[in-house]
C-alpha cells in the first residue's frame, strides 16, 4: 500500500504504467538475458542463471505459503515433481504422438508451443494436487501442514518409483493416453525429455512469478495472507475467512512449482528423477525462504541466487551442502528467527533507504 | 426488537463452565457495557457474539437474525466488528495496512476512502503514523487502531474489549471521549469495561457479570448509584 494510493485517485496516464510497468520491465528482462548475457556468458554461466531463475520460482512460490501466510510447509519439491512430470509426459508422448518419432534431446523449434502449454498443465496439475493436500491439513493448526507435506513429498516419490519404463515410440504412437501417466520412467528416471528451457523460459516465468507474488503482497489479498501469519483469530475476527485464504495461497504456491517443475525438467544436463526431488530439494527451498525471510520475495531472490551459485563455485560446498544448509538454518533460527529480510523488502530496510535518500521506493 | 438478543447462553472451555446463562439487550443506537472483574466472562460473551467460541446453548440474535454456528467472518459481513482484547493489531504491517484490513469485508471502495478519512480525523494520531509498524506503537496508540480498524468495517454494532486497559488516565479519557462521538454519529456499541466509573459514564445501559452470570442491569446512571456498584465497582463505601 503505498501513499500515492491513498486518498485521491490517480490519473489514468499513472495507473496504467503502474499496471504494465512490471511486465514491460519482465520483457526488458527476459530480452536482456536472451540475446545480450546468455551470448555474452557463454553455456555454462547460461545454465547457472537458468538454475537461479527456477530456483526463484521456487523460494518465491514457497514464500507465498512459509513467508505470507505463516504456514509451514515442507513438501515444495513434490509439486516440483508433479509439475514436471506432467509436464515432461505432455511434451515427450506428445511429440512422438503428433509428429512420429522420438523427440530430440535437443527439441524441434516447432515443439516449444507444446512446452508452453506443457507448463502451464503442470502448473495446474500441481495447483490441484495443492488444493486435495490444503483443503484438509490446513483447517487444522499449523504443525499438521508440516507433517502432511512431508507425507506428501513421500509418496509421491514413491509413486514415481514404482512407474513403468517409457515405452518405445511404436508402443506410445499406439498406446491409449491414459496408460501412459503410468509409464514414467520409475527410478530410473523420464530419459529423454526434449530440451526447451532456456534463458527466455526460465527468466520470463521467474519474471512473472516474481510481477504476480508481488502484486499479491501489496494486494488486499495479500494483506490478508499476511493478516494470517500475524494473527489468526483476529483475522478471523476482521472478516477474513482465514481457511480459505491459506488454500488459496497453498494452491497458488503449488501451482508455481510446478511451472518450477516444468522448467527443470526440459532444462539440458538435468534428469528428470524421483531421488532429485525428494525431502531434500524441499528442504533447499525452505533454507531459502528461512534465510531471505518469510515474506520478503527480494530475500528469497537473493537466498536463491547465493544457494544456487555456492555449490557451483564451491566444489567442497556442494558435498557438504546439506550439513551447511542446517546450520544456516540453526544460525538463522537463533540470531535472527525473522530471516534476514524478516517480512521486508530489500529497499524498505532502514539502511538501503538512508542509501537511497530517505525514502525507498515503494 | 433490540438489535442484539443474547438469551440464555451457556459457554464451555472443556470443563470449565465459563457462561451460566447470559442474557442481555443492546437497543440499536445506545451504548451498552458489560462490567465485571477478572475471569468474570466478558471476553467470552463478546467470543460467543463474535463467532470466536462455540456457545453449548442458548441464542443469539443480531437483527433477528441467529449467530450461532455462523463463522467469524461471516458475522462481520453482517455487520458486527470488534476491538479485541490485547487489541490484536497486526504487528509487522503498517497502520495504513491494518486499517484496510479492517476495510476487507467491504468493497466500496470510495466509501472506504471516506470513512478511512473519518477515523483518521477521529484519531489524527494514526494519520501521523500511517506507514509506522503498528507492532511500534504505543499502547494506546494501537488502542485507537484497533478501534479505528473496527470502524473501518463500517459496523451497525461495534464490539469493544477493555479499550481502557493499560492506558494512563488523559488517554483514557480522549478513547472514552471518541467511543461517545462514534455513538453519537450512529453506531451501537457494546462495551466491555472493568473500568466502572468511565463505562457507566458513557454508557446508556449497564450489565454486570459475575462468574459467568448477569448479576444486575439496569440504565447506566442507575447502576453507578447503586450501592452494590458502588462497594464491589466504583471502590466507594
Ligand atoms: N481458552 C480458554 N480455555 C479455558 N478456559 C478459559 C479460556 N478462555 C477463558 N477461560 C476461562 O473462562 C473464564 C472467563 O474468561 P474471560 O476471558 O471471559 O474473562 P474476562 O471477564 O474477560 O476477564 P478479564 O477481565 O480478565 O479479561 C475464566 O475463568 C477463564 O479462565
Ligand atoms: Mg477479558
Amino acid at each position: 500500500m503505498s501513499l500515492a494510493s491513498y486518498g485521491k485517485p490517480a490519473s489514468p496516464a499513472v495507473v496504467a504504467v503502474d499496471a504494465l510497468g512490471p511486465f514491460a520491465g519482465v520483457a526488458v528482462l527476459v530480452l536482456l538475458m536472451h540475446f545480450v548475457i546468455g551470448p555474452a556468458v557463454g553455456p555454462y554461466y547460461a545454465k547457472i542463471l537458468v538454475d537461479i531463475a527456477i530456483s526463484i520460482v521456487l523460494a518465491v512460490s514457497l514464500n507465498v505459503v512459509n513467508g505470507f501466510t505463516g504456514q509451514f510447509s515442507i513438501g515444495h519439491a513434490a509439486f516440483m515433481a508433479v509439475g514436471g512430470y506432467t509436464a515432461a509426459a505432455i511434451t515427450y508422448f506428445g511429440t512422438v504422438k503428433i509428429w512420429g518419432g522420438l523427440p530430440l534431446v535437443h527439441a524441434d523449434p516447432q515443439g516449444w508451443g507444446l512446452f508452453v502449454v506443457g507448463t502451464v498443465a503442470g502448473a495446474l496439475v500441481a495447483g490441484l494436487f495443492g488444493l486435495f493436500v490444503g483443503l484438509p491439513s490446513l483447517r487444522l493448526r499449523g504443525d499438521y501442514l508440516a507433517l502432511v507435506t512431508l507425507g506428501f513429498g513421500e509418496i509421491v516419490r514413491v509413486l514415481l518409483m514404482q512407474t513403468g519404463s517409457i515405452p518405445d515410440p511404436k508402443v506410445i504412437a499406439e498406446a491409449p493416453l491414459y496408460t501412459l501417466p503410468l509409464k514414467l520412467g520409475g527410478s530410473l528416471g523420464f530419459g529423454g525429455v526434449p530440451t526447451y528451457t532456456n534463458l527466455f523460459w526460465a527468466w520470463l516465468w521467474a519474471g512473472l512469478t516474481l510481477v504476480i507474488v508481488y502484486r499479491l503482497k501489496a494486494s488486499t489479498h495479500g494483506r490478508a495472507f499476511l493478516s494470517v501469519r500475524e494473527d489468526e483469530i483476529a483475522a478471523e475476527a476482521m472478516g477474513i475467512p482465514t481457511t480459505s485464504v491459506k488454500v488459496r495461497a497453498f494452491v497458488l504456491s503449488a501451482a508455481l512449482a510446478g511451472i518450477a517443475g516444468a522448467l527443470f525438467a526440459h532444462e539440458l544436463g538435468t534428469t528428470l528423477n524421483p531421488k532429485e526431488l525428494g525431502f531434500q530439494k524441499s528442504f533447499e527451498v525452505v533454507i531459502m525462504v528461512v534465510l531471505g525471510g518469510m515474506g520478503s520475495l527480494s530475500g528469497a531472490v537473493l537466498a536463491a541466487a547465493v544457494l544456487t551459485v555456492l555449490p557451483e563455485v564451491l566444489r567442497e560446498f556442494s558435498e557438504y551442502r546439506m550439513i551447511v544448509y542446517a546450520l544456516i538454518l540453526i544460525l538463522v533460527m537463533l540470531v535472527r528467527p525473522q530471516g534476514l529480510f524478516g517480512i521486508h523488502e530489500v529497499w524498505e530496510l532502514p539502511v538501503v533507504r538512508r542509501l537511497l535518500g530517505g525514502r525507498g521506493p515503494k | 426488537m433490540a438489535l442484539l438478543e443474547v438469551r440464555d447462553l451457556h459457554v464451555h472451555y472443556g470443563a470449565v463452565h465459563a457462561l451460566q446463562g447470559i442474557s442481555l439487550d443492546v437497543e440499536e443506537g445506545q451504548i451498552v457495557t458489560l462490567i465485571g472483574s477478572n475471569g468474570a466472562g466478558k471476553s467470552t460473551t463478546l467470543r460467543a457474539i463474535s463467532g470466536l467460541v462455540r456457545p453449548s446453548s442458548g441464542s443469539i440474535k443480531f437483527a433477528g437474525r441467529h449467530l450461532e454456528g455462523v463463522k467469524a467472518h461471516e458475522i462481520v459481513r453482517m455487520g458486527i466488528a470488534q476491538s479485541p482484547e490485547g487489541r490484536g493489531v497486526f504487528a509487522n504491517l503498517t497502520v495504513d495496512d491494518n486499517l484496510e484490513i479492517g476495510a476487507y469485508t467491504r468493497t466500496d471502495r470510495a466509501g472506504v476512502l471516506s470513512d478511512k478519512e473519518r477515523v483518521l480525523d477521529l484519531f489524527p494520531r494514526l494519520r501521523e503514523r500511517l506507514r509506522q509498524l503498528s507492532g511500534t506503537l504505543s499502547g494506546g496508540e494501537q488502542q485507537m487502531l484497533a478501534i479505528a480498524r473496527a470502524l473501518l468495517a463500517r459496523p451497525k454494532l461495534l464490539l469493544l474489549d477493555e479499550p481502557s486497559l493499560g492506558l494512563a488516565p488523559q488517554i483514557v479519557q480522549t478513547i472514552f471521549a471518541i467511543i461517545r462521538d462514534i455513538n453519537k454519529q450512529g453506531t451501537t456499541i457494546l462495551l466491555i469495561e472493568q473500568n466502572a466509573h468511565m463505562a457507566l459514564g458513557a454508557a446508556h445501559m449497564g450489565y454486570v457479570i459475575e462468574v459467568g452470570q448477569i448479576v444486575l442491569h439496569d440504565e447506566a446512571r442507575v447502576l453507578a448509584a447503586s450501592d452494590e456498584v458502588r462497594k464491589a465497582y466504583l471502590g466507594v463505601g
